[in-house]
């Protein structure tokens, strides 16, 4: 019946202007005129500030100005008419200007009549192709404030001295906002037009405030606390002041008091004005409570994160979620997600009762809140919405009808959305299914990680519960995580294998790994296998045995064919391919890996080439369960070798330390040769660069080499037998680069992309020589991280490292600004169904999505073509 | 000095005057009006070089490696 009243309208224009005072007092309904807000009896004063024509907040009264109820009255204005005119201090940017750019004693804009009607034209062109006018009307004031003497009186201009908060000084002599008042009056609608101001809407008077609105009660609401006594808000507080001065003031001129009195109760006024507005405006005493607390005034009610723009606007809090900490569990699925009993009581599902499930629901009814799996709330067929307790549980159950809904608990497989901020991506929100379990925090995969960006170092993460079906649907078919093992931002998986489940594999598959009966039943348990292969061979007992790559084989669907290049490839000249004496080229064949270690580039998230194929070939439901079976298998695989990492495992062997050492000398010495070179100007300047430049680079140069030596020295002495190296090789976490400065040399420590020359004159630090361009006076670490660094070294280090989180604040503090523009730039495009990207007008925005209509996730990893692919994988053979 | 012509240059792509027949067949696929077009502005250069005047829809023919050839339809205004 009321669907009509909901429809969409569209806003044909906004308009913003000034109030003026006639407006104030017509929208008034009544003038407030004692600061009293109750009389003893508690009832409210008739012209308080509490009038009770102001609207009504208590519920079952009735507005006496429009006879609604609370919750339908919007509220109603009243107004305080004030003594003596005071600033708004929102205005004193524009008063400043009008004030300097017209007469002191015409009120005329200071400009020759031709120049003004030269401004206004262009600013009606302006207005045509939609510009803001604001640059350009600043720079009318600005031509208008240079004129000495008024051109149309001749008045001699003086300057005016603007003072926080409020006061404009003219030759040593301070304006009141009469005065001030008085001058803006006088300007003619003509002029108001050329200063970018249409004097219908925005007369400039307007801004010197002769009556203040009083907001109704429904803004400024009052509480009742437990002990029966009322406080009133902030706001009627700050207007209770305004009253009682404006009645001061006026008691004191009518009685006729002293000058020197009436400036002082002047300003007064004005400063329980100018915070009743802003509470926080610089040079301004803030107005406080009682208690010491500033007052949260009308400036301080819309600003910033809390305030009303963007705590209540863009954002709300919403029922049906939940929040905790987040702590991994390999033995979900990556669809599911683990939710606390304590959590699951609380969050419901409405659901209706039918004669397929009423039994259940009785049951749920009559379990009522406290024994799991219950219900919350009945609401009956007239619509009542009953609490269930621990009273009338049975007796709810027992009346529980079909047309009736029960709100019941969460069980194990409703569908729930999941998110972790910030959400950058689509993927930040993924709809998972739920499994209940003890203990307090939400459980994930942590394959999942990738994508919510997530760790367990005490991220929290957000939950909703989903309402109705349709939403349900919505999100299972959308929105559940095997859907979006994809990302579209490179066509490649997002979901997969991180840290241990790399390492796992690659320790369970690299080289021929024996594997006796047990130890692959272990591995293969909780993996969806029933069955073991034909062992590959019987050792000297006679007991079978499996090689590591047939358990990995289990997994893998039938019929999966796919060979390519291994993480740990050497990428040696010509690749030997099949057989790589490096174990490193992966040859899948009928789901059956042939040859080839399982690392990062086969099941990592971002790489996973095995994972991808999968997704793509055999779906998203085979591809959630082979990232399923995956995490566990790896987990295991990772147990049955273990993996651990020490301060050993940084230990080269001495002669090692003195080929480094000696490589480190060489460049030293190579850069000191360098230098003295560059002394006798006998440096040659590389092409386009000067000879300061070419020192620098040489030097960088050489002792980036040097860093890279004592590397490979160090890294040809740990092997795939240290586990850094396996983490590094197998993509699992860390990087060669990491164990170099462990093992070997920690190299230039730079600002900038440069060395470091910042510090005192000539030199970075006191105890070197002024000029000195050696390595170590400029930032060269030659100490590894395990060695240790020395003093200067570790200043050196500090620099540096303070550089890189400088760069991330700022980074995610302007990525993130860049994404809000991004997103309320784009926010309402649509693809049609017709595959056109248009706007809310209908006006289009792109032919076709992407100009191209490729959705990622469909193609080879963002290649628009797959022929190439197809040809192979049916014939065999490459086909150029 | 010798005058270039702005289309012969690899990166602009190819920028016609479009037929009113041709239009309003366009129009009629997307079922739009012509203040539905994505736009282009009159001073634009490209737009100089065809001689395209407001009102005009020129038509876009892009080439590249994913959707081989798309086309494109922008309504010149002022
Ligand atoms: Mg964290
Ligand atoms: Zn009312
Ligand atoms: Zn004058
Ligand atoms: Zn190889």
């Amino acid at each position: 019946m009321d669907k009509i009243h909901s429809m969409p309208k569209r806003v044909g224009a906004i308009k913003f202007g000034l109030i003026s005072p006639r407006e104030v007092r017509k929208m008034s309904i009544t003038p407030i005129i004692t600061a009293d807000t109750y009389d003893d009896d508690g009832y409210p004063i008739d012209m308080g500030l509490m009038d009770l024509r102001l609207g009504v907040i208590d519920p079952g009264l009735k507005c006496k100005s429009c006879g609604s109820r609370a919750g339908e009255c919007p509220g109603h204005f009243g107004h305080i008419e004030l003594v003596a005119p005071v600033i708004h201090i929102g205005f004193n940017k524009i008063i400043r200007k009008i004030l300097r750019s017209t007469c002191r004693k015409c009120s005329k804009l200071l400009l020759e009549p031709a120049k003004k009607d030269e401004y206004l034209s262009q600013l009606n062109t302006l207005k045509e192709i939609g510009h803001l006018p604001e640059t350009y009307v600043n720079e009318i004031f600005k031509e208008a404030r240079k004129a000495k003497n008024c051109p149309y009186c001749g008045e001699e201009q003086l300057e005016i001295k603007f003072e926080k908060p409020s006061d404009y000084i003219e030759d040593g002599e301070k304006l009141t906002p009469t005065e001030i008042r008085d001058r803006l009056e006088n300007i003619t609608d003509d002029d108001v037009r050329v200063m970018g101001m249409n004097p219908e809407t925005a007369r400039p008077e307007w801004m010197i405030l002769t009556v203040l609105p009083v907001p109704p009660v429904t803004v400024r609401p009052s509480i009742t606390l437990e002990s029966g006594q009322r406080s009133e808000d902030d706001l009627t507080h700050k207007l209770v002041d305004i009253i009682r001065i404006n009645q001061r003031f006026q008691e004191n001129r009518e009685a006729g008091a002293p000058q020197l009195i009436i400036e002082d109760l002047w300003e007064l006024l004005q400063y329980h004005v100018t915070t009743y507005f802003d509470n926080e405006v610089s040079g301004v005493p803030p107005a406080r409570h009682r208690s010491g607390r500033p007052l949260k005034t009308l400036t301080q009610r819309l600003k910033g994160k809390e305030g009303r723009f963007r705590g209540s606007l863009s954002g709300k809090r919403v029922n049906f979620s939940a929040r905790t900490v987040v702590s991994p569990d390999p033995n979900l699925s990556i669809n599911e997600v683990g939710i606390p009993y304590e959590i699951a009581k609380h969050m419901t599902i409405p659901l209706k009762v039918i004669t397929s499930n009423i039994d259940i629901l009785k049951k749920y009814v009559s379990n009522g809140r406290l024994i799991y799996p219950g219900a919350n709330y009945v609401v009956r067929g007239d619509g009542k919405r009953v609490k269930i307790t621990e009273i009338n549980s049975e007796e709810l159950a027992e009346k529980l009808e079909i047309g009736w809904t029960v709100e019941r608990q969460l069980i194990d497989g409703d569908i729930v959305l999941f998110n972790r901020q910030p959400s950058l991506h689509k993927m930040s929100i993924m709809a998972h299914t739920v499994k209940v379990l003890p203990y307090k925090t939400f459980r994930l995969n942590p394959s999942v990680c990738p994508p919510y960006n997530a760790d367990f170092d005490g991220d929290e993460m957000n939950l909703h519960v989903l309402q109705n079906y349709e939403a349900m649907a919505e999100a299972k078919i959308l929105m559940q995580v095997q859907e979006n093992i994809l990302s579209p931002r490179f066509g490649g998986p997002i979901i997969g294998g991180i840290h241990d489940h790399i390492s796992g594999m690659f320790l369970l598959t690299r080289n021929e790994k024996n594997v006796n009966k047990n130890d692959a039943l272990e591995l293969l348990r909780k993996a969806e296998v029933r069955e073991l292969p034909e062992p590959m061979g019987y050792d000297e007992v006679g007991d079978p045995f499996w090689s590591g790559k047939q358990i990995f084989s289990q997994i893998l669907p039938k019929g999966l064919n796919l060979e390519f290049s291994a993480e740990v490839c050497m990428k040696c000249d010509t690749c030997k391919k099949k057989e790589c004496e490096h174990d490193s080229y992966v040859f899948i064949e009928d789901g059956e890996l042939i040859s080839g270690t399982i690392d990062e580039r086969a099941i990592g998230a971002f790489k996973g080439l095995v994972l991808d194929k999968i997704v793509k070939e055999f779906g998203t439901t085979r591809g959630s369960q082979f990232i399923d079976d995956v995490t566990k298998l790896a987990i295991r695989g990772i147990m049955r070798t273990g993996l651990s990492f020490g301060i050993s495992d940084e230990d080269i062997p001495k002669e090692a330390q003195v080929q480094i050492q000696k490589s480190l000398v060489t460049a030293e010495t190579e850069v000191s040769k360098l230098i003295a070179a560059y002394e006798a100007k006998e440096l040659d300047p590389f092409p386009g660069r000067t000879l300061d430049e070419t020192i620098e680079l040489s030097i960088m140069q050489k002792l980036g080499k040097a860093r890279d030596q004592a590397g490979n020295i160090a890294g040809n002495y740990l092997g795939l037998e240290n586990s850094a190296v396996i983490m590094a090789r197998s993509g699992a976490r860390g990087s060669m680069l990491n164990l170099t400065q462990m093992a070997g040399c920690v190299g230039q420590q730079a600002v900038r992309g440069e060395r470091i020359r910042r510090g005192y004159s000539g030199r970075t630090l006191p105890h070197f020589d002024k000029g000195d361009l050696g390595a170590h006076a400029h930032g060269f670490v030659k100490s590894s991280y395990k060695s240790g660094l020395n003093p200067t070294e570790y200043f050196f280090h500090a620099i540096g490292g303070r550089e890189g989180l400088v760069d991330t604040a700022v980074r995610t503090s302007q990525s993130g600004y860049l994404q809000r523009r991004l997103v309320n730039a784009l926010q309402d495009l649509e693809v049609q169904y017709d595959r056109t990207v248009r706007e809310t007008r209908g006006v289009i925005v792109q032919f076709k999505y992407g100009e191209d209509g490729i959705d990622s996730t469909k193609s080879d990893y963002g290649e628009p073509e797959f022929v190439h692919k197809v040809v192979k994988s049916v014939t065999g053979k490459e086909v150029v | 000095m010798k005058k270039f012509s702005l289309l012969n240059h690899e990166r602009i792509p190819m920028h016609e005057i479009m037929a009113e027949d041709e239009i309003s067949s366009v129009l009629k696929q997307y079922g739009i009006g012509k203040e539905q077009l994505p736009k282009i502005k009159v001073n634009d250069p490209v737009i100089k070089e065809i001689n395209a005047t407001v009102g005009d829809v020129v038509k876009i023919t892009r080439i590249n490696p994913t959707s081989g050839k798309s086309y494109y339809y922008r309504l010149v205004i002022e």
